[in-house]
């Protein structure tokens, strides 16, 4: 990682440097994480003896579940899907300065109406899953637009209003799936099936469905819109310096606007992928928290739309293996969330990581985005 | 008249949560640190005074377990807000994703069966002598279990604290222009992390009114957003303490109206009902333009 910088280099290998700085933090982030959640497993169990048996087995569960089987890589795969998608939905909102903690609300709202229009609206094939993907944007977008308005126009704090529409998302959801919208059928709690011409295809004969595909599309364009038109730049501005941003013309509420309507609708296709390409049905609590792993995943990839790709990876692939430790090792899944506080610790605070491994400190340059200017007074 | 009484007695318990912790983030924004970590260390405090509380079977000990976690969760987003400046609002997701893990984890490893010993129970009611035989305002106000009480007197000490004392006139200077602070003497570092961890304590003591004084045990995120609506309260309230204390009634008032509408007219969805205080919060951080403290979420660099 710190080679020895030759006279001449090639661009190449300029930005290979560059990629394997920018790797230190996140791989040290990870390690650092794997070793104290590690320390936590032989404080609570029987013996320490026991405990280090738990950890090695549940460790390698993790690998072996996630990596080396064939389903277990599917569904790797699969769940990188929300997770590439509710990332995209905090680093937009986050470039422009926002902290978006509603994607789980956002996913499951989202996943609302891109279903009801599954349901009922006939459409030949491939038209109708198009309409319902965008249904799921429009659900989405429309509870991100909530918190961006309420922030740009009124200046309320999106930090607590994303939290309170999460609650009032899930809430309302469980009312319509139990309620109105419940499959008659009465041994379960979840909706009728979207139509089959909406549902996303699958490939190999395995759970992978276009849907990953789109993911990575959608990343891709995040990236685009980001980085290579005017909107991003101003909205990478916004999120720098609001004052500066308006001093050149830019008008900083816009972007908030524009920025959680986006970051929202994606959480909102995130949704209604994993009922077209998964479920095909709206269960209780069908959220499970990929909106909030977003937040680790968009953090870890310092809000980059392509680097959220391999950062949906390794939560993808803690979100399978998880399921392991408990098979493997009798270990809770919650184990699970306290890797990914605890990566987001490390990724959030880079100095702490710097510090325990005597790193030099570099002079950081000022690329992201500062959240907590005060409450917006 | 009955009903209301009732009603209103739920209210002032509700609410106590809410305000504890809407002061557990006055003592920290004050200072300058934004506390978005108020549910998390209300979780872990609430976790962890169960489980003292139960396996020592000792609801003293349970207090002072509840205490100092709440404390150590606030010097943990102490250090990393204050020493390694970490963007405050992502410290305190971080808190708050931790005790999320951290309480799921233990809850699953020591408070169910076959570990689980039992609850130690809950804090006796205490009606006060005479005054609680007052007609209506009696049984309001003066027949409640310890943990509002403490509440409410602790609203006038805050008050007194934060405006009549040197301690307090520190922890504005701090939160209003630490540079000149600093020019005159005041230590802001110390200044910060003091009062965060003093917001620790009352957080903790939030969390603690959960499992020893209102459900008597542990259950996953039993917090519910408990620790955000305070933050709420506190931005309503403009960071004073009669302000936190009226928002938080409010609180108590709509979540003990939801837990009587629930049993009066059980054909309103129950979720509709779910609903209610997380509405109300959003118009309560709307409608009122905030004054917050001018360097609240501002690391401070000495010169």
């Amino acid at each position: 990682m710190s080679e020895p910088t030759p006279p001449t280099r090639t661009t190449a290998r300029r930005i290979l440097s560059r990629v394997g700085k920018g790797l230190q933090i996140p791989i040290l982030a990870i390690f650092t994480s794997l070793i104290l959640a590690g320390i936590a497993i032989v404080l609570t169990a029987q013996t320490p003896a026991i405990g280090w048996q738990k950890v090695l087995d549940g460790y390698w569960g993790i690998v072996d579940g996630a990596l080396l089987r064939g389903s277990g890589r599917t569904n790797t795969l699969v769940a990188m899907t929300p997770l590439i998608l509710t990332g995209l939905a905090v680093a937009l909102p986050f470039r422009a300065g926002l902290f978006n903690i509603g994607a789980e609300g956002q996913f499951v709202m989202g996943a609302l109406v891109g279903t009801l229009t599954g349901i009922y609206l006939n459409l030949p094939p491939v038209i109708l899953t198009v309409v319902v993907l965008l249904a799921g944007f429009v659900g989405g977008a429309f509870w991100g637009f909530i918190p961006g308005f309420l922030r740009a126009r009124l200046k309320a704090h999106e930090v607590i209003n994303t939290i309170m529409l999460n609650f009032i998302a899930i809430a309302f959801t469980n009312f319509m799936v139990r309620g109105p919208f419940k499959d008659p059928n009465p041994s379960t709690v979840q909706t009728l099936p979207i139509l089959p011409a909406a549902e996303l295809p699958r490939l190999f004969g395995s759970r992978l469905h276009v849907g990953f595909f789109i993911a990575i599309l959608l990343a891709a364009a995040a990236y685009y819109f980001l980085f290579k038109t005017t909107w991003g730049f101003s909205l990478r501005t916004t999120g720098l310096n609001p004052t500066a941003a308006q001093y050149a013309g830019i008008l900083p509420w816009k972007q908030y606007i524009i920025s959680m309507v986006l970051g929202g609708g994606l959480a909102g296709v995130a949704g209604i992928i994993e009922v077209q390409g998964i479920t095909h049905v709206l269960t209780e609590g069908f959220a499970s928290g990929y909106g909030f792993d977003a937040i680790a995943v968009s953090l870890l990839a310092v809000n980059n739309p392509l680097a959220i790709i391999p950062a949906a990876f390794v939560f993808g692939v803690l979100r399978i293996g998880g399921d392991f430790l408990q098979i493997r090792a009798g270990l809770s899944v919650h184990i699970v969330s306290i890797f990914n506080a605890l990566i987001l610790l490390f990724v959030a605070a880079p100095a702490i990581v710097r510090s325990v491994f005597r790193l030099k400190s570099k002079e950081e340059e000022q690329t992201q985005a500062s959240l907590s200017r005060g409450w917006g007074g | 008249m009955e009903l209301v009484t009732t009603v209103l007695q739920l209210a002032l318990t509700t609410a106590t949560p809410i305000a504890l912790g809407a002061y557990a983030g006055l003592f920290s924004e004050r200072s300058g640190v934004v506390n978005i970590a108020i549910e998390g260390m209300m979780l872990m405090a609430a976790m962890m005074a169960s489980f003292v509380s139960a396996y020592t079977n000792s609801l003293f000990l349970g207090v002072v377990a509840g205490l100092l976690t709440g404390a150590l969760m606030a010097g943990l987003h102490a250090v990393v807000s204050i020493k390694y400046k970490t963007d405050q609002i992502i410290s305190g997701t971080v808190i708050n994703f931790l005790a999320a893990g951290v309480t799921g984890h233990l809850y699953q490893a020591y408070l169910v069966p076959p570990r689980w010993p039992g609850s130690a129970g809950t804090f006796p009611a205490m009606p006060i002598p005479v005054l609680s035989d007052i007609p209506i305002i009696g049984p309001i106000l003066f027949d409640h279990q310890p943990i509002v009480y403490i509440m409410v007197i602790l609203t006038f000490v805050i008050h007194y604290v934060l405006w009549y004392t040197p301690w307090g006139l520190r922890m504005r200077a701090v939160g209003e222009h630490p540079r000149a602070a600093d020019t005159l003497g005041i230590n802001v570092y110390f200044t910060r992390y003091a009062n965060v961890m003093i917001g620790g304590l009352l957080a903790g003591l939030a969390g603690i009114w959960l499992t020893l004084e209102w459900v008597g045990s542990f259950n996953i995120n039993m917090t519910n957003g408990r620790g955000f609506i305070a933050l709420a309260a506190l931005i309503f309230g403009r960071w004073t303490p009669f302000g936190a204390f009226g928002a938080a009634l409010l609180f108590g008032l709509a979540n003990a109206a939801q837990i009587r509408t629930q049993t009066m007219f059980p054909q309103v969805p129950a979720e509709f009902l779910q609903m209610l205080p997380y509405l109300l919060t959003i118009l309560v951080a709307t409608l009122r333009r905030p004054i917050p403290p001018a360097a609240v979420g501002q690391p401070y660099e000495k010169a």
